[in-house]
């Protein structure tokens, strides 16, 4: 299983290569609805994230009771089931997070990057893997949103966590906490992400040449 | 390469046009409302527009350059978006305004899908609209005959005086405000450009017999526009005097001859042209009506604009002697 399994490719995987908002461009809805600040995507993210993990969790250890038939109507009551429960806790805990959140929260039943790890994670593997696939891909949903919300923030107000970081000199751009905004930075971010990836696959290529020249390099002199 | 062979596809007919040839023409076809402009608003008209257009050159050869592009600036497509951009500022627009803009429809909408021919949106207009981000300072427009001095920067807050345009005037029921005489020369507040229908008129005249445009589009839009406010006349008001105040008020005579126009974000035949103008000209109609802001040129152009691709399709040319 420790073959199969690593828990820091299945990180890495989560946040950057396989990322669910910015490679595999799922959960659009709340991406781009709550992110107008760092702690609304903060709050977004990481309660996305204990959904994920606990649903994983189930739906993992019940993989081989549920009939294959109503597998996607099993997986909906059980997140939902968990969505209901954080929504409890951050209307008792959290409550004005909770308010400016508002619909979005209950909106996590059908949030895809969940349903989606359901299907085609938690319910073909065991259950720890499965729960450390719910950390990496959620942490990864976390930082999208969060990166999103920064920039947002800092252009569309000039703040930061709500503390002004920009100076009262600057005149913020509204645009940028509308929904346009979220669409353009979107858009701009997951290209930059696709860049880096190409980047760094060019380079893999380009190493993995070297090396194979190397070796027939090497294999040449001892011929001669 | 004067040496190569250049073999191409007929038809063989050489036409002197270029792309620079054409900027150029764009450029001196708006030089007269530039001028009027500076009478009417103080020679920081020109401080918007110049720094509109330079910083649109700049960020295009920047952005070619860190793109690894071929530099394009001398082509002046770069120069004709700023001054387009800065004839849609107030003239009391802060300089950081007119970069923030111009960056924008460069870097964001200009060269983000390919450089030019390849975007989808006028530069200008969408910049224009992006500047709505800064609700007072894109509106804040300095009453005629208000100049201010070019070397002016920053604008004081006793010379930002918001002052009501013709369209807003119209909007809040003052019809006597302005005079249709007023609105056709040019002696009302608004954006630097549009104010004067007479000089716009003159520059489109100009455009066309250089044949830089064709008639299509201005005609169809202001037609429309024409004719949905015969319809909608308020009562105790000439239809005449009615209909030239809507044709000569707020943006629309700049949108409809020199943005609308912008061969890249219209359609290619003369049925999507007409087409196309008249979708400009009832969206401009009821966005003035009915819309949150006074005034709807920008948003109609840009919202056709991404409507090109239909029409192309519905107006596709019939081959012929194929079927239909």
């Amino acid at each position: 299983m420790s073959t199969k399994y690593s828990f820091g490719k299945q990180i890495r995987e989560g946040l950057f290569e396989n990322n669910p908002v910015l490679v595999q461009l799922l959960g659009m809805c709340p991406t781009l609805a709550v992110t107008t600040s760092i702690t609304n995507a903060l709050g977004m993210g990481l309660a996305a994230t204990a959904v994920l993990i606990c649903s994983n969790f189930l739906i993992s250890l019940l993989r081989k009771f549920i009939p294959k038939q109503v597998r996607i109507a099993a997986y909906i009551v059980i997140i939902s089931g968990f969505v209901t429960a954080i929504e409890l806790l951050m209307k008792a805990y959290f409550y004005d997070l909770y308010g400016s959140l508002g619909l979005f929260i209950p909106l996590i039943v059908v949030n895809c990057i969940i349903l989606a790890r359901a299907e085609a994670f938690a319910s073909r593997n065991p259950v720890i893997p499965s729960i450390m696939d719910g950390v990496a891909m959620g942490l990864g949903f976390t930082f999208a949103l969060v990166l999103l919300g920064a920039v947002r923030e800092l252009l569309g107000a000039g703040t930061l966590f709500g503390f002004a970081v920009l100076g009262s000199r600057y005149q913020p751009a509204l645009l940028f906490i509308q929904p346009p905004g979220a669409f353009l930075t979107l858009g701009l971010l997951i290209a930059a992400v696709q860049k880096i990836r190409n980047v760094m696959k060019d380079k893999k290529k380009a190493a993995k040449q070297n090396a194979q020249k190397k070796s027939e390099n090497a294999g040449e002199e001892e011929q001669a | 390469m004067p040496e190569l062979l250049t073999v191409c596809p007929s038809p063989h007919i050489k036409h002197p046009a270029t792309t620079t040839t054409v900027m150029r023409d764009v450029l001196i076809s708006l030089t007269p409302a530039l001028l009027w402009a500076c009478y009417v608003f103080g020679s920081r008209a020109i401080t918007v527009t110049a720094l509109c257009a330079i910083s649109c050159v700049f960020f295009e050869w920047l952005t070619q350059k860190l793109l690894h592009r071929p530099i394009t600036v001398a082509d002046l497509s770069a120069a004709v978006t700023g001054m387009l951009l800065g004839f849609n500022l107030p003239s009391t627009a802060p300089w950081w305004m007119c970069v923030a803009g111009s960056a924008f429809a460069i870097v964001l909408v200009k060269q983000m899908f390919g450089g030019i021919g390849k975007n989808f949106m006028n530069p200008a207009l969408a910049a224009r609209v992006f500047l709505f981000s800064w609700p007072t300072q894109i509106s804040a427009f300095p009453a005629p005959f208000h100049r201010l001095p070019f070397w002016q920067l920053t604008v004081k807050e006793a010379d930002a005086i918001a002052s009501a345009t013709p369209l807003a005037q119209m909007r809040g029921g003052e019809m006597d405000a302005v005079s249709p005489a007023d609105l056709f020369f040019g002696r009302v507040g608004g954006c630097i450009g549009e104010i004067s229908a007479l000089l716009l008129l003159i520059g489109g005249v100009y455009l066309l017999v250089r044949r830089v445009i064709t008639w299509h589009i201005p005609v169809a839009y202001l037609g429309t526009v024409a004719l949905l406010s015969c319809l909608a006349v308020p009562a105790g008001m000439e239809t005449a005097e009615y209909v030239l105040m809507q044709l000569c008020s707020g943006g629309l005579m700049l949108g409809a001859i020199f943005m609308a126009t912008d061969y890249v974000t219209s359609p290619i035949t003369s049925r999507g042209r007409l087409l196309f103008g008249a979708g400009c000209g009832v969206l401009t109609v009821l966005i003035r009506r009915f819309g949150g802001y006074v005034e709807g040129v920008s948003f109609s152009i840009l919202i056709m604009n991404s409507l090109v691709w239909y029409i192309e399709r519905i107006t596709r040319p019939r081959v012929f002697g194929g079927d239909r």
